[in-house]
């Protein structure tokens, strides 16, 4: 219950002074956030803010139910060896009460050498080893004579992102999965220090290149915030327009990509046309197919008139149209139903404990949609409702697509029925100094956070952004337990991650 | 009943593979622009107004010089265009942007208004693969964006393998690479490897701005630069991504498939 909390309360992409950010020791601060998650409350960040030598751990928390967000950090905290005769034990880790906290606090530790005191499993995420590569240090091993490794990636066999995959088998079964990342490490949040710069939107637009419109959405709200500009009305419709457009094609990719995998080629192979056309309606919009050139902090560059609007609207229905039958056939298929049934399932307390996000913790039958249940922007006043599915499956996430696809396209009927009047673009104030804010999209991978936090001057002193996929590569660990390895590429699909969206 | 409706679906939609490049190649969308151009002798005296707009610092003017606009860290905003008062830059619509050589993809210069577009293999090289093209694709810092329209030539759209073009799982079946990002530090041995493990003679094709010059993210320290920075470039394709028919163009630029004059041009 968010009306008890100690943590400073907030909505969605809004802004409040860092001085109001309520701290503690930080012992008792671990303890504060474990307590809330342990009430129900999903952990969206948690990173660290440099003050001097030392560091504050700042936790991002969300009550869905309330619909509100909540924001917490740490008195200073000095890092290990940061100096001479000074003993850290830096801190008692919240992953060991707290799954979902697991990559967080290695993140934390890697990027500032804050130790989490009782971590199951600390070891690098991303940051470069000794030579041209990931640290990705030692591997979880499964002993025993039967028992044999085996190693996927970086370089994978189709035209995807790279990252590594090490299972632990006996023969076909996995008993265990082991990914490690940071081949596509970009730098990404260092460069955001000090912005935003001349480069800061175009890289926002490609912290995840599917994501273009969920990342720059969030990133314009956190300025906007910031800045305490209100994007003008018609923009923030434009948005949520392109947004959904966003998920409708990589929605319809991703269920002609499953289809691909079991070898149900009529879905696949209309699937990867009408995917197309989705992304041709956005390049309508804004002449990018990704919908790079669309987002700007204080509305948008680009307006949907009418006569566009009619043409998009046109195209829309037999795109809608043809993914309805491919899916279809999907359902139909017996063949395509017994290699989907059963696969790769996540089970409803695994996703809340490691704390899925988007399709993923949907088919696991948990209710999370950021658009319903922390809406901003156009998402106050228009709303889709939450797809469900149970089953935590490959059956459940592909369901989940569809589901989404429908009501994606009701969406979009309904909003180019009636757009707002108005202008597009609002010239954006100068960020206020010393202030924190949070931005969550709900993306169609799930839920894009980002939060930033600036300096007396109104710079970034600190910018955190957390992809979707950094919540659920967990999720595809547990749902390949148990599974022969060779459904992998299926499993690996009905969760599509993002490598460069958790490399950064 | 599932499969009666197939078929009967599939022989009502008929064949959705377009005619280009025999026949006319599919509008870019309006806003797209294409290729830009500059006409470096429209500038005013000490205008500088595309410099500072310019998200990737493709464009560069010193005093006394001609504007200088660098396609291959061009990432297509069309900002530049936008603030030009004398429309020195403009967009022409054209979606052949594939070069040979990174300098072709310089323009401002005396007698480079455009990009010279690429010409084909050579001889022996041409002859190998100017029917039969394996690829092997690495991402390296790539986000998703061009891999996801490379992958798309793969559609019944599009359909890359009527011209013999394909991608394979290994880099042992393949005749080269298609390298899209900055190349990251954490991927350079990777694609090191990986461009080791392609038998000779071999070819290198770089698509999109992070892949030729480090797109949006050039001067981080946690890339190199490119793909030219670790192996040999045969064919760079600018653009944040580049349109699936840039990429088309490109590829069959190179094992010359298209014959200018003959193909209409785009619109």
């Amino acid at each position: 219950m968010s009306a008890t909390t100690t943590f400073a309360l907030l909505a969605n992409s809004t802004a409040l002074p860092w001085a109001e950010v309520p701290e503690w020791p930080v012992a008792e601060f671990v303890e504060a956030t474990a307590v809330e998650l342990g009430r129900g409350a999903r952990l969206c960040a948690w990173f660290g803010v440099p003050e001097g030598s030392s560091v504050r751990l700042v936790a991002v928390l969300a009550f869905d139910a309330d619909n509100t967000l909540a924001v917490g950090r740490s008195t200073p905290v000095e890092p290990e060896g940061s100096m001479p005769f000074v003993v850290s034990n830096c801190y008692p880790s919240l992953t060991a009460r707290h799954a979902q906290a697991h990559l967080f606090e290695r993140e934390v530790w890697e990027q500032h050498g804050l130790v989490p005191q009782g971590h199951p499993w600390l070891k690098p995420v991303r940051k470069t080893g000794p030579g041209p590569a990931p640290a990705n240090g030692e591997f979880f091993r499964v002993g025993g004579r039967e028992v044999h490794e085996v190693a996927v990636g970086p370089v994978h066999a189709g035209i995807i992102e790279p990252g590594h995959f090490r299972f632990q088998c006996a023969g076909e079964e996995v008993l265990h999965l082991e990914i490690a990342l940071g081949y596509q490490h970009r730098g990404v949040e260092a460069a955001l220090a000090g912005g935003p710069h001349r480069m800061t939107m175009s890289q926002m637009e490609t912290v995840a290149g599917d994501t273009t419109i969920g990342h720059a959405t969030a990133y314009a709200s956190v300025l906007e915030a910031l800045s305490g500009t209100e994007a003008p009305l018609r923009a923030q419709w434009l948005r949520a327009v392109a947004l959904e457009l966003e998920r409708l094609a990589n929605h319809t990719g991703d269920l002609g990509a499953l289809a691909n995998d079991v070898a149900f080629l009529p879905t696949a192979s209309a699937c990867g046309k009408t995917r197309g056309d989705f992304l041709n309606l956005t390049a309508l919009i804004c002449g990018n197919r990704f919908g790079r050139g669309l987002v700007r902090p204080g509305g948008c560059r680009h307006d949907l008139e009418p006569a566009r609007a009619a043409q998009l609207l046109e195209r829309l229905q037999p795109a809608l149209a043809e993914v309805e039958q491919a899916a279809m056939w999907l359902w139909e298929s017996a063949s395509v139903r017994s290699r989907f049934e059963n696969t790769g399932t996540v089970f409803p307390t695994q996703a809340a404990e490691i704390g899925l996000v988007g399709p993923a913790a949907r088919a696991s039958g948990l209710v999370r949609d950021v658009r319903y249940d922390h809406p901003a922007g156009w998402h106050r006043f228009a709303q889709a409702p939450v797809a469900v599915w149970p089953g935590g499956d490959v059956l459940a996430r592909a369901r989940v697509r569809w589901l989404e696809v429908q009501r994606s396209g009701q969406f979009l009927r309904e909003q180019l029925a009636a757009p707002p009047e108005g202008g597009i673009h609002e010239a954006l104030a100068t960020p206020a100094p010393d202030m924190f804010a949070v931005a969550l999209v709900e993306g169609w991978r799930g839920e894009v956070c980002h939060a930033a936090l600036t300096d007396a001057s109104g710079r970034f002193r600190r910018y955190k952004i957390t992809d979707p996929s950094f919540h659920n590569w967990n999720g595809m660990t547990l749902a390949l337990r148990g599974q022969a390895i060779s459904d992998f590429p299926l499993c690996n699909k009905s969760f599509n991650l993002s490598y460069c969206g958790f490399d950064l | 009943m599932s499969i009666p409706n197939i078929i009967t679906n599939r022989l009502k939609r008929g064949c959705e593979t377009m005619a280009y490049p025999r026949g006319k190649a599919p509008a870019l969308p309006d806003r797209h622009g294409g290729a830009l151009r500059v006409e470096a002798d429209k500038c005013a005296d000490n205008c500088d107004a595309c410099v500072p707009v310019c998200p990737t610092q493709a464009i560069t003017r010193t005093a006394g010089a001609p504007v200088a606009l660098d396609l291959g860290r061009c990432i297509f905003c069309a900002e530049c265009v936008a603030v030009c008062p004398t429309q020195a830059i403009t967009q022409t619509g054209d979606h052949r942007l594939a070069v040979r050589r990174r300098e072709d993809l310089l323009l401002g210069g005396p007698g480079q208004e455009q990009v010279r577009l690429a010409a084909a293999l050579d001889g022996k090289l041409r002859k190998l693969f100017g029917r039969s093209l394996r690829l092997r694709q690495v991402s390296a810092g790539g986000c998703n964006a061009c891999e996801a329209d490379v992958n798309v030539l793969g559609t019944i759209g599009w359909d890359l393998s009527r011209f013999g073009i394909q991608f394979v799982a290994s880099p042992r079946h393949a005749d080269g690479l298609l390298i899209t990002g900055p190349v990251t530090k954490n991927m350079e041995l990777a694609l090191k490897k990986t461009w080791a493990a392609v038998p000779e003679p071999k070819i290198v094709i770089a698509v999109g701005a992070c892949a030729i010059a480090g797109g949006p993210f050039i001067g981080n320290p946690e890339h190199l630069g490119g793909a030219s920075s670790v192996v040999p470039v045969d064919l760079f394709i600018p653009g944040c991504p580049p349109h699936p028919l840039t990429i088309l163009d490109g590829l069959l630029r190179l094992l010359d498939r298209l014959e200018e004059g003959r193909v209409p041009p785009a619109g």
